[in-house]
């Protein structure tokens, strides 16, 4: 389904604010699995998930998806075969334009768009449709913009929208960070249904061991750029979220010996 | 009362040059100077091709054609060459100058000897009115040739203010409104949002050319500098339209440009009764477009400091 070759890319390069962000990613997705990533910060995880949208294209190695070798399309290419949801609820929809009109935008994902009436009935009847199992009263409110909504309000209709029609790829990039402990857990619920519903090949980030642990069917750990481990089958359903945290703190400790050892041979040897 | 109606001729003209300004401004809040130039390209197009004995109606369209050339233009700088909006903009204007200057000629066309929409609009209001050449309206004595080419103006502007709002909810109109409002979703969803830049703008410039080209008809010239501050002008009356209308609804926000339009036309011409010198006129629509700009703000700021307090 995903597949990530040796894929590296290195920002702002020979600048003093040069970051190795990927480097030599490898990471195969079967169909239908749903991997969670999990990662300190800057260890290049949610740099990945840009990296598979095409957010910018990669320095170096091979992106395949869904068969087709997507490593020089650019972003609005990829989105044919691509949904996402962003980590910032105000990212994924157009606040001044209706709800019922940030739909019929995703309605079209990655198909032309020309002079054909933006809504039609059948769409808005299954609108009203899909609003209302989110269970936010929303399904009578179509007509209002966006903008006037609750970050959990958009972040579910974000979801909807990325899984309007079904994606090749579905991105989340820590989807729920940003929002209430109440907002975040319906999104999950909705997430766990979306996915379960169309059998949706899923890539996601989160900053929650809890989720981490509870979701997905594999599991994947970044540390500065690398993909440090893998559990999939039998060892990812046995984590627990104090295992996840057990293993941060494996690497924590592992960076402050390679500290401590540069500092011990810096003052023997120089 | 033949001033009145010249006022709300020249408001109606000049609504369709705000509705190209709210295009490029509102929708994809880029700061389009092109309109400066597609104004006199409009003007100047259609001038040139009357003088040749083409007619009127064709004349305008060519005129709107050749605005939304140079808009492409100012787009195609922006999104390929990476160059900043006001840049673009200001290097498309100023080579429409030269470009302007070549199509005329000269720097100024008379069209007080051809057939343009203004004459064809009065032959259709005496034919209506049965040889007649003024007519009586509630006490006040109006010319047949005032009233039919008002009357042809507002016709053009409901229709074009209607062609528009339909457009903004196609599937095109409307991606083009989401990428000015949120480019990441609009990626996210398929849409070269490059591509909806260029044709927006080629879309605006060409409204503000048709402005432009009908402003010359009207008014029996076209000059090479009559596109000098109206980038400025449509904004304010954008400005107005929304204080009037009040809504971020696109059907009134339409509405509300063009009304902001007559509105500021009848300022500017009470204004200029009252013995306002005409040198100082863009003085003050800088002026007025600059608290126009700097009140909402205030007023934010003030709301905050009360509520803080």
């Amino acid at each position: 389904m995903l597949e990530v070759r040796a894929v590296s890319k290195t920002f702002h390069p020979g600048t003093p604010n040069e970051v190795r962000s990927l480097r030599g990613v490898n990471l195969e997705l079967a169909e239908g699995s749903w991997v969670i990533i999990i990662g300190t910060n800057g260890s290049g995880k949610s740099t990945l998930l840009n990296a598979v949208a095409g957010t910018f294209l990669v320095d170096d190695g091979k992106i395949r998806l869904a068969g087709r070798d997507v490593t020089r399309w650019p972003e609005h290419e990829r989105a044919a075969l691509i949904g996402r949801v962003f980590q910032n609820p105000f990212s994924g929809t157009s606040p001044s334009l209706t709800i019922r009109e940030n739909l019929s935008l995703a309605a079209r994902r990655g198909c032309g768009r020309g002079l054909g009436w933006g809504l039609n009935a059948s769409l808005v009847a299954r609108m009203r449709d899909e609003v209302s199992r989110l269970n936010m009263g929303l399904e009578d409110r179509l007509e209002n913009a966006i903008g006037s909504l609750s970050g959990g309000q958009r972040q579910a209709l974000t979801l909807l929208m990325a899984t309007w029609l079904r994606p090749e790829l579905l991105l989340l990039d820590e989807h729920t960070a940003a929002l209430d402990p109440r907002s975040a857990d319906l999104v999950i619920a909705l997430t766990e249904h979306v996915i379960a519903r169309d059998k949706l090949t899923t890539l996601m980030v989160t900053h929650s061991m809890h989720q981490a642990a509870s979701l997905g069917d594999r599991l994947i750990m970044m540390h500065r750029g690398q993909i440090i481990h893998d559990f999939q089958g039998a060892a990812k359903r046995r984590l627990r979220p104090d295992d996840l945290l057990a293993r941060f703190e494996e690497v924590r400790r592992a960076e402050q010996l390679d500290e401590s050892a540069a500092q011990m041979l810096a003052e023997q040897y120089v | 009362m033949s001033l009145l109606i010249g006022t709300f001729t020249i408001g109606c003209i000049l609504s369709l040059l705000a509705l190209g300004v709210f295009i490029s401004f509102r929708i994809f809040a880029f700061p389009d100077i092109t309109a400066d130039g597609s104004v006199t390209l409009g003007a100047s197009v259609a001038a040139t091709l009357l003088i040749h004995g083409v007619s009127p109606p064709l004349a305008s369209l060519a005129g709107f054609l050749a605005g939304t050339l140079a808009g492409a233009c100012t787009g195609t700088l922006h999104t390929r060459f990476k160059i900043n909006p006001l840049l673009s903009g200001i290097l498309v204007m100023t080579a429409l100058y030269s470009v302007n200057l070549h199509v005329m000629g000269k720097s100024n066309v008379p069209l007080l000897s051809v057939n343009t929409l203004a004459t064809q609009s009065e032959q259709i209001g005496v034919k209506i009115m049965r040889g007649a050449t003024s007519f009586n309206l509630a006490g006040w004595d109006v010319t047949v040739r005032d009233a039919s080419v008002l009357g042809a103006v507002a016709l053009a502007v409901v229709v074009t203010g209607l062609l528009l709002y339909f457009f903004l909810h196609t599937n095109l109109g409307m991606a083009m409104r989401a990428t000015g409002d949120n480019v990441q979703m609009i990626r996210a969803l398929g849409v070269n949002d490059g591509n909806m830049i260029v044709f927006g703008l080629a879309i605006s410039n060409g409204m503000v050319a048709l402005s432009g080209a009908l402003l010359a008809q009207y008014q029996g010239f076209a000059d090479v500098g009559m596109g000098i501050g109206m980038v400025v002008w449509g904004l304010a009356s954008v400005i107005i339209g929304e204080a009037l209308v009040g809504t971020n609804q696109v059907g009134m926000t339409i509405i509300g440009a063009v009304m902001g339009s007559v509105l500021f036309r009848l300022l500017v011409a009470a204004a200029l009764r009252w013995g306002l010198s005409p040198n100082d006129l863009k003085l003050i629509t800088a002026g007025f477009v600059f608290c126009a700009l700097i009140v909402p703000q205030f007023l934010r700021k003030k709301k905050l400091g009360s509520a803080h307090a």
